[in-house]
């Protein structure tokens, strides 16, 4: 079976709320695959729904070879999770937290020691295992966690949120651990809504209102608007971008530090016709030129097509 | 009213640890300044500090001229300062909120009005104003607690990381709103542990483990890496990792995905030779292209061991 997870018009409904709109997406063994979106779109109940933790209202997902609707327990057994919360216990040694966490998902004696020192060495963790986890540095602890987390071997692993305030040279350590689990074939999902994790994915789904807005690798979503990135310099940019706001052709139009970022239907039209419609709001257009959109350019761009973002 | 912030030997301990290590920049009348660093790097700490909450160990920072070692309370009077906890009012809505920091600060009654048209205009949150604050979305909270900071208007706002779990869109409307303070003179100090978001500011302050280890404009930072990053496409990028990471004219190769970013040491670097190893190895190049270095690539650099050349003079 190539697929590791396949999910065919997932939707989960809390009273009259959808929060998981209709979903289908199947992720083949060994991919790191992302979900992003902003808070309330959606990602949390469908991971929720894959690890079996919440039934689907209609549709329905394999996961591992499990209907996940069926076969919950099953399911759990073959998947580990990872929280941006950890949940390691602060007070026990690097090691007694892996034994703890062995012994819950039935690893004993020669196995669990077996396992014990696979996740010592992947994490970098040797030197550390009689430290307490609490005095680890918390680039260190997400290891950690990272290695509690796989002790069983799960064939799918779920992480939320796994690196947010971690420095970068972390962050890459940690990155280098999940491809080197996905090369031997350990199917990754992740949510997320840093743009700097989604990076590191094979595939990303763009979740937005409980729907998928779009699902591709990053290069491909990065030139999917066909159009670049307009970057100008102007007096007072917060003015320009209140003048540019709504403007017929542009899609987006943020602020970059000084500069202003629009995003058009059509760059060449859009370049030509922003001198004039600045200086009409009494604004100097001082330089002008196209950049190549990032990942949360197109991710705000195709939210706001697809009607914003949920409010309240 | 637009103010200066110095920053003087900023020094704090806990105990026998260095949390904040002689911090020295000053940041203009007007300047939006980025605090930059992982957790743990001490950004929290300097905020504090010159917020007036927090004495440091050692040397000053002075808030247009005022010292918050030696007169924390005069400080806070110019200032308003955004911590991570920001204190919102659940059990409040947002009017009401909004009420009881302008009756804190002393807002007088009659300019009121004006400050709330204001604030809700910037922050949307107008068609929400009798909602708890409770109720409200983790983007809402934020820019409630920042209109709450911005209520008495102070010549200088401090936010420590007020985009954390922040989703993109409403960063940007946070964003959208600071940028507004400081085209109006507002001196604006901001942490935050997003390299990309950095790129934001004017001028940041790179920290790593509570020293300061760059302070340039994110622009001429990302310059020092200039002709050193390569990015590639292979369809064996592991392999290709591999083969880069065991190259003596490699610093660096991290895979993103499937694209494989690599560091050179120099912008004079034999690069052809390093394809030609890839090549040896039996790793086809489909696409290999210059990149521009972000800010994280830069962070890396600075803090990686041996890597002096980016150093600030």
């Amino acid at each position: 079976m190539p697929e590791a997870v396949v999910a065919r018009d997932l939707t989960r409904l809390f009273g009259h709320f959808v929060a998981v709109d209709g979903v289908s997406f199947s992720v083949p063994r060994g991919e790191i695959f992302g979900f992003l979106g902003p808070n309330g779109a959606g990602k949390t109940t469908t991971i929720r729904m894959l690890t079996g933790l919440l039934p689907p209202t209609s549709g329905d997902a394999v996961v591992a070879g499990h209907d996940v609707r069926i076969a919950a327990h099953a399911v759990s057994n073959e998947i580990g999770y990872m929280s941006q919360l950890f949940s390691l216990y602060g007070d026990l040694t690097v090691e007694e937290n892996i034994r703890l966490f062995g012994g819950l998902y039935g690893l004993r004696g020669a196995r669990l020691a077996e396992r014990r020192d696979w996740a010592l060495e992947m994490a970098n963790l040797v030197d550390r295992r009689r430290v307490l986890t609490r005095d680890l540095p918390l680039g260190w602890k997400q290891r950690l966690a990272l290695g509690c987390a796989t002790l069983h071997e799960p064939r799918i692993l779920f992480l939320d949120e796994p690196t947010s305030g971690v420095d970068p040279a972390s962050r890459r350590r940690f990155w280098d651990m999940i491809d080197g689990l996905a090369e031997r074939g350990t199917t990754v999902l992740v949510s997320t809504h840093y743009m700097e994790e989604a990076e590191y994915c094979h595939r990303l789904a763009l979740m937005n209102r409980g729907r998928l807005i779009a699902l591709d690798r990053p290069a491909t979503l990065r030139h999917s608007l066909g159009q670049p990135v307009l970057e100008l310099l102007t007096d007072a940019p917060p003015r320009a971008v209140e003048a540019l706001q709504g403007v017929e052709g542009v899609i987006e139009v943020g602020l970059f530090g000084r500069t202003v970022h629009v995003m058009p239907h059509d760059a060449t039209a859009m370049a030509a016709a922003l001198p004039g419609m600045l200086a009409a709001a009494g604004r100097r257009l001082e330089r002008l030129r196209t950049i190549e959109p990032s990942l949360e350019d197109v991710f705000v761009a195709l939210v706001k097509r697809e009607g914003g973002a949920v409010l309240g | 009213m637009t103010l200066r912030v110095e920053v003087d030997g900023l020094s704090r301990r806990y105990g026998a640890l260095p949390a904040v290590e002689d911090l020295r920049f000053a940041v203009a009348p007007g300047e939006l300044f980025g605090i930059v660093g992982p957790d743990g790097a001490g950004k929290t700490t300097t905020l504090r500090m010159l917020a007036g909450v927090l004495r440091p160990t050692a040397g000053d920072a002075r808030v247009g001229g005022v010292s918050v070692a030696r007169d924390p309370e005069r400080v806070k009077l110019a200032l308003a300062y955004m911590s991570q906890r920001f204190g919102l009012y659940t059990d409040l809505t947002v009017q009401e909120n909004l009420d009881f920091y302008a009756d804190l600060y002393g807002v007088p009654s009659t300019e009121r009005p004006a400050r709330y048209d204001r604030l809700y205009a910037f922050s949307g949150l107008g068609p929400f104003r009798d909602r708890l604050a409770g109720a409200l979305s983790g983007g809402m909270k934020q820019k409630l607690g920042l209109s709450c900071a911005l209520v008495h208007h102070p010549a200088v706002l401090l936010l420590d990381e007020p985009t954390f779990g922040v989703d993109p869109i409403s960063r940007r409307d946070l964003w959208l709103i600071v940028h507004g303070m400081v085209a109006e003179g507002m001196t604006v100090l901001v942490s935050t542990a997003y390299l990309d978001e950095a790129e934001r500011c004017d001028r940041i302050v790179l920290l790593h483990e509570g020293r300061a280890v760059a302070l340039d404009t994110p622009a001429r930072l990302q310059a020092r890496l200039a002709g050193r990053l390569r990015s590639l496409r292979t369809d064996a990028p592991r392999r290709a990792r591999e083969v880069l990471r065991a190259h003596p004219l490699v610093a660096q190769a991290t895979l993103f995905g499937e694209a494989l970013h690599v560091q050179l040491p120099t912008p004079a670097t034999d690069w052809g030779a390093v394809l030609t190893a890839l090549r040896t190895a039996g790793v086809a190049v489909n696409d290999d292209r210059p990149i521009e270095a972000s800010l994280e690539d830069v962070f890396m650099a600075l803090t990686a061991p041996g890597t002096g050349s980016l150093a600030d003079a």
